[in-house]
C-alpha cells in the first residue's frame, strides 16, 4: 500500500503549505524516475536481444551468412537425426534427475538437523562454503579426488559433483522455509500426542513440500546448465548437452548450434514456468494454516 | 552433536566431507608435490610451483584476472542498480513480470548466452552485416575476440547476480526514511546518497560477492569471445589440467586464485562493516 500513491502522486499531493522547494524536489524526482524507467526498458531489450536473434537465426536457411535467406526447419530436422545430440540430451536429463533426487534426499535431513542445532554456524559453513569457491576450483578438486581414488570418469562422477553443488541449494531453501513456519505447529502435534516421527512426517514435511519442489527444480536447472564443473569430471561416455555445445561452439558458428540452443531456451522457459506454478500452489496451503492458528 | 536426530545428518555431512572438504585438502596437498620429468607426481614436497607463480608472467595474468573481475563487478553494479531500483518501484504484479523477464535470460546456459553474442558481433555477424548494408561502414568492425568483448560477455552473464540481491534490499527499504529526507529538503540525489544507498549496501555486497567469485575463475567467456591475448587465470588453470598435464602447478594456481577471491570477499565485508553497516543478508 501507499507505494504507488507516493510514487505517482506528483506535486498535487503535497500539502498546500509546503515550501516551493519541496515541489521542485518532486518534479526532479519524476525526471529521475522517468530516466530510470527508460534505462530499464532499454536494458531489458539488451538482455533479450541476443537470445531473440539466436532463436530467429535457427530458422534461417543460410549456413554462413547473417543475411536472412528464407525460413527453414532443416536444422531442427538434422538435430533430431544426430545420434550424438540425442545421447548428450539423454545423459543430461539422467544426470540432472539423479542428482536432484539425491540432493533432496541429503539436503532435507541436513536442513532439519541444522534447524534443530543451537549453534549451527560451523556446520552450516560446510554447506555454504562450496558456494563461495570458484567453480573451476570445485571442478579440478573433484577431478583430483576421483583420480586419487582411481574412479574412472563417467556418469556417476558427474552425478556426485552435481549433487555436491545442489545439496547447498536444498539446505538453503528448506532452512528458510523451516524458520518461516516456526515451531508452533510441530509443538501442537506433540501436545496432541504425536510421536516425533508422526509430527515430522504428517505436519512438518507437508509444509516443506513447496520449498523442496522449488529447490529441486532449481537444482535440476543448475545441473542441466552446469558446464565448468562437468567439464572436469565427465568421461568420454558422459558428454552432457553443455559439453557437446562447447565442442561445437569452439569450432565456430553453425545453425545446428542455434537450433539446439533454441530448444534449450524453450526447455528452460518451461522449467521456470513449472517452478513458478509450484511456488503459487505452495502459497495457498500455508495461508490456509494461518487463520486456524489464530483461532486456537 | 550426534544426539537425537543426529543420525539424520550423518549422510549429508559425510557427503560434504568426502566431496568438498577432502578434495579441497587434496588440491592444497597436490600443489606442494614435486612433478617428475614425464609429468608424474613424485612423493616429495616442494615449493617450486608457488615460486614459479611469482614469475611476472603468471603474476600478470593473475592480476589481470582480478582486475577484470573487479571491473565486471563495478560494471554490474553501475548497470544493475538502476534496473533493480526501477523494479522495486513497480506494483507487486508488475514486479513479478519484471523479475521474470530479468531472470529468464539468466537461466539460459552460459555458453549459449556467450555464443549468442558471437552471432551478433562476429565479422559476418548481425551487427556488422546491418551496418554494412546501411552503408555506415565499408569493412566489418572488430567487435569480437578482444578484451572489450570478454568484459561484455561477463557483464551480460553475471548482471542478474547483482540485480536480484539489490532488488531484495530495495524492497525491504523503509520508504518512510526517504520521505523524511525529502521533507527535510533533500534533493533526490542527496536522498539517494545518504539514505537509499547506505540502506541497500547489504544487497550490493551480496551481489558484488556473487559477481566477483563467478568472474574470477571464468574461462568460458574468454575462450568463446576473447582473443589470443585475453587468456585469464581460469584459462591457464584449465590448460594445466588438460593439455600441459601439470596438475601440481595448476593446483597451486587454483589455490592462489581461490585465496585471492576469498580475500577480496573478506575485504569487501570488512570495508562494509567499518562503514557501519549491518551484516548482509
Amino acid at each position: 500500500m501507499g507505494r504507488n500513491e507516493t510514487d505517482l502522486g506528483g506535486a498535487g499531493r503535497e500539502p498546500a503549505g509546503r515550501m516551493e522547494r519541496a515541489n521542485r524536489g518532486v518534479t526532479s524526482r519524476n525526471v529521475y524516475r522517468r530516466a530510470v524507467a527508460a534505462y530499464s526498458a532499454a536494458m531489458l531489450a539488451v538482455l533479450h536481444a541476443p537470445l531473440v536473434v539466436l532463436i530467429a537465426y535457427s530458422f534461417n536457411d543460410s549456413r554462413i551468412n547473417a543475411a536472412w535467406s528464407g525460413f527453414t526447419w532443416k536444422w531442427y530436422v538434422s538435430l533430431f537425426g544426430n545420434e550424438r545430440v540425442l545421447e548428450a540430451l539423454g545423459n543430461s536429463l539422467y544426470i540432472a534427475a539423479m542428482s536432484t533426487v539425491i540432493a533432496a534426499l541429503l539436503g532435507v535431513p541436513a536442513a532439519v538437523w541444522l534447524h534443530r542445532l543451537r549453534r549451527r554456524a560451523l556446520w552450516s559453513g560446510l554447506f555454504y562454503l562450496p558456494q563461495l569457491m570458484p567453480d573451476i576450483f570445485m571442478g579440478l578438486a573433484l577431478l583430483i579426488l576421483f583420480s586419487r581414488l582411481s574412479i574412472p570418469l563417467g556418469k556417476w562422477t558427474v552425478i556426485a559433483a552435481h549433487v555436491t553443488f545442489c545439496v547447498p541449494v536444498v539446505v538453503l531453501f528448506v532452512l528458510a522455509r523451516l524458520s518461516g513456519i516456526g515451531r508452533e505447529l510441530e509443538e501442537a502435534a506433540y501436545d496432541l500426542g504425536a510421536t516425533p516421527r508422526q509430527a515430522f512426517f504428517r505436519v512438518t514435511l507437508p509444509l516443506l513440500v513447496p520449498a523442496i519442489v522449488s529447490a529441486m527444480l532449481l537444482s535440476f536447472t543448475m545441473s542441466l546448465d552446469d558446464f565448468v564443473i562437468t567439464f572436469f569430471v565427465a568421461g568420454p561416455e558422459s558428454t552432457t548437452l553443455p559439453l557437446y555445445i562447447y565442442g561445437l561452439v569452439k569450432r565456430g558458428v553453425s545453425p545446428e548450434v542455434n537450433a539446439l540452443s533454441a530448444l534449450m531456451v524453450a526447455v528452460t522457459i518451461l522449467l521456470l514456468a513449472g517452478a513458478e506454478l509450484a511456488r503459487r500452489r505452495g502459497e495457498t496451503p500455508s495461508r490456509a494454516v494461518q487463520p486456524k492458528r489464530k483461532e486456537t | 552433536m550426534l544426539k537425537r536426530g543426529g543420525i539424520l545428518a550423518f549422510f549429508p555431512l559425510a557427503w560434504m566431507i568426502v566431496f568438498f572438504v577432502v578434495p579441497t585438502v587434496l588440491v592444497v596437498l597436490l600443489s606442494f608435490r614435486k612433478r617428475g620429468t614425464l609429468g608424474e607426481i613424485l612423493p616429495e614436497y616442494t615449493l617450486e610451483h608457488y615460486r614459479r607463480l611469482a614469475d611476472p608472467l603468471y603474476m600478470g595474468i593473475l592480476l589481470d584476472s582480478l582486475i577484470v573481475a573487479a571491473a565486471v563487478t563495478l560494471l554490474c553494479l553501475v548497470l544493475g542498480y538502476p534496473l533493480a531500483y526501477h523494479i522495486s518501484r513497480q506494483s507487486r504484479r508488475r514486479q513479478r513480470v519484471w523479475l521474470f523477464l530479468v531472470i529468464l535470460p539468466f537461466m539460459i546456459n552460459f555458453l549459449i548466452r556467450s555464443y549468442a553474442w558471437v552471432i551478433l558481433l562476429r565479422a559476418q555477424g548481425v551487427v556488422n552485416t546491418a551496418l554494412m548494408k546501411l552503408g555506415l561502414i565499408s569493412q566489418p568492425l572488430p567487435l569480437l575476440y578482444n578484451d572489450g568483448a570478454v568484459l561484455l560477455g561477463m557483464v551480460y552473464g553475471l548482471l542478474p547476480f547483482m540485480v536480484l540481491p539489490v532488488y531484495i534490499s530495495l524492497e525491504r527499504l523503509d520508504r518512510r526514511k526517504l520521505e523524511a529526507a525529502y521533507d527535510l529538503g533533500a534533493t533526490p540525489l542527496r536522498a539517494f546518497r545518504h539514505v537509499t544507498l547506505p540502506l541497500t549496501m547489504p544487497g550490493v555486497l551480496t551481489g558484488a560477492t556473487l559477481v566477483f567469485v563467478s568472474s574470477a575463475g571464468m574461462f568460458v567467456v574468454p575462450e568463446v569471445m576473447g582473443g589470443a591475448q585475453s587468456a585469464l587465470i581460469g584459462n591457464v588453470i584449465q590448460n594445466q589440467f588438460l593439455s600441459a598435464r601439470n596438475w601440481p602447478f595448476g593446483s597451486a594456481m587454483s589455490v592462489v586464485l581461490t585465496l585471492a577471491s576469498l580475500a577480496m570477499i573478506a575485504l569487501m565485508y570488512r570495508a562494509f562493516r567499518t562503514a557501519g553497516g549491518k551484516e548482509p543478508i
